[in-house]
């Protein structure tokens, strides 16, 4: 399974945290530091994987944005790039042309679309579509100004 | 890799929405709420200073803990994705837990998926308040709207306790059975966290798991097999239930492979390498071990391996897949044969990533299926010098597991290549590889000392301490290359003095085989010519170089001490060098000085014995560790046997009678027991050092040892010594002269002993007799008898004395009384 998925920019910024196993804020935040220096360390034509403490480091560099996350031993790396690339494209397809500004100020958006697509460190949806159907329809539930105020409070 | 990239800027332009003016306006006409939102990032990122962000964010959470206190406005969800965003800077949001905890029970819907947002942000298992949300979870689970079901599958899974899966495991089961595909494959990796949390749980999951492989909605086959899978790794009987359903699953992996263009699935021309990858993973589980389950997938998996596009990631992640499958299986040799082969092609792909997990693989099976990773060796050394760190440290290792008997020398000439220019982190694990294989499988003595010192002249900073004593040991025992190692050490120690592991084994044999280096001569390499004083002279630039490590100084000045014995002219000069140290500010080199003054002073007529050439060095003696330790312990005595000497004044001339005695007379046994303790640094506290103690301490004793004849003939003399004897076991030492005209050569000695003792046998001091009783041979065996049976011992001596070869056999019925 997926340990935790991080997207940082390249000056070291976080732009979304997701993590699939429990842990101390202390002992996320160490491991954000580490291996953000680790992969912004890293020369550009370099092999996309890191061997890290026990897991397996995978990233890929989207124009400002890195996409970074830690593998068990047993996990597909070259299937992870494409986990990774398949994300992007949900995320392109929901934003138009997706930026790095679209993951800043819409990013509970960014972690909805997570969240169609991976559960528990594993990929829950393979089709391309059904993520982008699955968020349409969450949306019409969303409710207007009007219909927010007059539902009732508990 | 020839990936599209996507066309993702940073453009300020392009993006109109978030520019001031626009969220300015938007603001003005109060369009939505989530400008708030976006107007407060907006603010965070235009702050240009720490100080000024950390300002902003202060007053925002004030203003959003008030708001959280206040009556329902209609904003709270808004306030808590602004205090989610605060979070993910790093900014402290604990005071939000109870919040989310609240708008997960509300029943608008925009709050609930922020609340839920929250409880997986800021709560975890570890929180207090992560309870609280269980009974509105098991709510929402039964909800009539399958997108809030979905929020609550969602949130457990991601920080459900054991607790709250035990709580919730039944309402997951039903959603696995009663629902649509959505909410299915939602229950179904809900259920797999639950299973990871509490494993007992897994029976309950069982049948439904099982049933869900008939779905045909990927999401839910996706599910289905990744439950699958994490319940056959946690209980043998699942397994053992699962291993039916493979021929089902091969269905399925066929239907992937061979199935037409689908738009929703296809990445790269591969259907869902997603569900394939996974599919295939479960495979492996359920065939690793049993024939039946490995057969009934063989052809699937040689159609996979051979019809599979590799050409982008995604087919290349399935062959992956299949290979380790492939290995891990028990399948037939042809599919084995095409899994190395697959693994071979992605050596040679351009793609650097597929090097490095082809390599991984290798890594793998390098122990069972050696022969056919070596056909790959070429290439593995070849990616020795590949750009990319990740690569070379595959390489590495991959390189190091290859080594044989067969390739050593060609190997070893591409790992010591790699050495001198691989990156620092990996220097220490390279040369110790290399050390390791050296040993193991080094076709000469000679080859092993040279690929040494050249590891010591390229990376000598990075090796570990044993390297030094192990070196010493191993020149010890290369008996006829001593003329050719402290030539080439001596060269080494003038080009550079800085590499302190290859100059304390370079001061250690010039000071041993000093007297070789001055011959001048070498038939092994272009010899050094050089004066005593050119060797004194490096001696002391070590000694007096900041560069030198007190350990380093320690070994140059016995080096230096050692030379005093060995050259002919200079020894004034070591004796001013060993008085000048005597007050130096070191403490451990000021004792040797004066230990060494002594030496020159009052024991002079001792100094050539105790100077003497060490015997080769047992490698599994006791002290067989880093110089220090064993060193020290004995040092210690030292002083206080020297000071008691002092203090007896009885008989003086009897000592010295008895110290004559015991060294100097032809035919007396004097002998240099072998070391028990192997230390460099100096002879004093070596053996000679042990004698010294033992001559010392002896001095109570007066007679001589009692020594038997047990041998004598041709003018060959052997006689037998007992050094020790307990109740069970004898240290004796034999030894071997020579009254004839010409030299005794190679004298070999054997024993047998009853069959309950055990025999020991050290290293003799030599194999040839000096003529005229000018020297002595001698040899130490210790005997080992827990059954405290009469020992009786029975020596075959076989020597060749003036060209003919004898052979003779001696009984020996009775050992003399011990000495001391």
């Amino acid at each position: 399974m997926m340990r935790f998925l991080l997207l940082f920019s390249r000056q070291g910024k976080l732009r979304l945290q997701k993590w699939f196993t429990p842990g101390a804020e202390r002992e996320r935040k160490k491991v954000i530091r580490d291996v953000t220096l680790m992969v912004l360390a890293r020369p550009p034509r370099s092999c996309n994987f890191l061997q890290w403490r026990d897991l397996k480091i995978v990233y890929k560099r989207y124009a400002s944005l890195y996409f970074c996350c830690g593998l068990e031993p047993q996990d597909n790396e070259l299937l992870t790039l494409e986990v990774l690339h398949r994300y992007v494209e949900l995320l392109d397809k929901y934003f138009g042309n997706v930026c790095e500004l679209d993951i800043i100020f819409n990013f509970e958006k960014a972690y909805f679309i997570l969240d169609e697509f991976l559960m528990g460190g594993e990929i829950l949806e393979t089709s391309k579509t059904a993520v982008g159907t699955a968020m349409e329809e969450a949306e019409t539930l969303q409710e207007t100004m009007e219909e927010y105020l007059s539902k009732p409070t508990f | 890799m020839a990936e599209v990239m996507l066309p993702l800027w940073f453009s300020h332009e392009a993006k109109e929405l978030y520019s001031n003016q626009s969220i300015q306006e938007a603001a003005d006409q109060d369009m939505s709420p989530s400008v708030r939102l976006q107007e407060m990032i907006r603010v965070i990122r235009g702050a240009r200073t720490q100080g000024e962000e950390r300002g902003v964010i202060q007053r925002e959470c004030a203003a959003i803990r008030a708001q959280f206190r206040q009556a329902d406005n209609g904003t709270r969800s808004h306030n808590l994705a602004k205090l989610l965003y605060v979070h993910m800077l790093g900014y402290p949001a604990h005071f939000g837990q109870m919040e989310c905890v609240r708008l997960i029970a509300s029943p608008r819907y925009n709050e609930k998926r922020v609340g839920y947002l929250g409880a997986m942000m800021l709560l975890d298992e570890n929180q207090d308040a992560s309870l609280l949300i269980t009974n509105s979870i098991k709510n929402d689970l039964s909800h009539s709207s399958q997108y809030v079901q979905s929020l609550a599958l969602c949130t457990l899974a991601c920080m459900g306790s054991a607790e709250m899966c035990r709580d919730l495991a039944p309402e997951i089961d039903r959603l696995l059975r009663a629902s649509n595909s959505y909410i299915k494959k939602k229950a179904a990796l809900c259920a797999v966290h639950i299973v990871r949390k509490v494993p007992e749980l897994g029976e309950l999951f069982t049948p439904a798991a099982r049933a869900l492989l008939s779905e045909k909605n990927h999401g839910v086959l996706h599910g289905a097999v990744v439950l699958i899978t994490e319940l056959c790794e946690r209980n043998i009987d699942t397994l053992e239930q699962f291993r039916k359903v493979v021929p089902e699953l091969v269905q399925i992996m066929k239907g992937l492979v061979m199935s037409g263009y689908s738009p929703e699935h296809n990445v790269a021309g591969i259907s869902d390498p997603f569900l394939q990858v996974r599919i295939l993973r479960l495979l492996r589980i359920l065939g690793r071990n049993n024939d039946t389950a490995s057969d009934s997938m063989n052809d699937l998996l040689a159609q996979v391996a051979t019809n599979t596009d590799s050409s982008k990631t995604a087919g290349s992640a399935v062959l992956y897949e299949t290979v380790l499958t492939v290995m891990d299986i028990k399948s037939e040799s042809g599919l084995r044969v095409l899994a190395v082969n697959i693994l071979g092609r992605f050596l040679l792909n351009n793609d650097r990533n597929i090097r490095y997990i082809s390599m991984t693989s290798l890594q793998k099976i390098v122990q069972t299926d050696h022969n056919a990773v070596q056909r790959h060796r070429g290439t593995i050394v070849d990616c020795l010098k590949d750009q990319d760190a990740s690569v070379k440290r595959r390489a590495l290792e991959l390189s190091l597991a290859l080594v044989s008997a067969v390739n050593i020398r060609s190997l070893m000439k591409e790992l010591l290549l790699f050495l001198s220019s691989c990156p620092p982190e990996l220097r220490a694990h390279t040369a110790s590889g290399i050390f390791n294989a050296a040993e193991r499988y080094a076709p000469s003595q000679r080859w092993h000392i040279d690929t040494i010192l050249h590891v010591l002249t390229t990376a000598g900073g990075d090796v570990r301490d044993e390297t030094v004593p192990n070196l010493i040991q191993l020149i010890t025992t290369a008996t006829d290359l001593h003329c050719y190692t402290v030539h080439k050490l001596y060269r080494a120690l003038v080009t550079d003095i800085s590499v302190q592991s290859l100059v304390q084994v370079a001061c250690w044999c010039i000071g041993e085989y000093g007297d070789l280096l001055l011959t001048g001569e070498c038939e092994e390499t272009e010899p050094v010519q050089v004066t005593e004083d050119d060797v004194l002279d490096a001696l002391e630039t070590v000694l007096q170089s900041h560069m030198s490590s007190p350990a380093t100084r320690g070994f140059a000045l016995t080096a230096t001490m050692k030379l005093s014995t060995r050259i002919t002219h200079n020894v004034d000069r070591i004796r001013s060098i060993v008085s000048i140290y005597g007050s130096c500010i070191d403490v451990e080199l000021q004792q040797r000085a004066v230990e060494y003054n002594a030496l020159f002073k009052k024991y002079d007529h001792m100094r050539a014995a105790v100077l003497e050439r060490m015997p080769v060095i047992d490698k599994s003696s006791p002290g067989h560790t880093n110089g220090e330790s064993a060193g020290g312990t004995i040092k210690e005595m030292e002083p206080t046997k020297l000071t008691n000497e002092l203090v007896l004044p009885k008989e003086p001339a009897n000592q010295v009678c008895d110290l004559l005695d015991l060294l100097g007379g032809p035919g007396e046994p004097l002998h240099p027991t072998p070391a028990p303790s192997n230390t460099v640094k100096g002879p004093v506290m070596s053996t000679s050092g042990g004698d010294l103690l033992d001559l010392l301490g002896g001095l109570e004793v007066t007679p001589a040892p009692p020594c038997v004849k047990v041998y004598e003939k041709n003018g060959v003399t052997l006689k037998l010594q007992t050094d020790k004897q307990t109740d069970t076991g004898m240290n004796i030492t034999l030894t071997a002269t020579n009254s004839t005209e010409a030299d005794i050569t190679s004298l070999t000695l054997q024993a047998a002993v009853p069959k309950s003792v055990q025999l020991q046998m050290k290293a003799p001091s030599g194999d040839v007799i000096p003529a005229h009783g000018l020297g002595l041979v001698t040899q130490t065996v210790l005997l080992n008898n827990p059954n405290k049976v009469s020992l009786k011992m029975r020596v075959r001596v076989c020597y060749t004395s003036q060209g003919t070869l004898c052979q003779d056999m001696v009984q020996i019925d009775s050992f003399p009384s011990p000495t001391w």
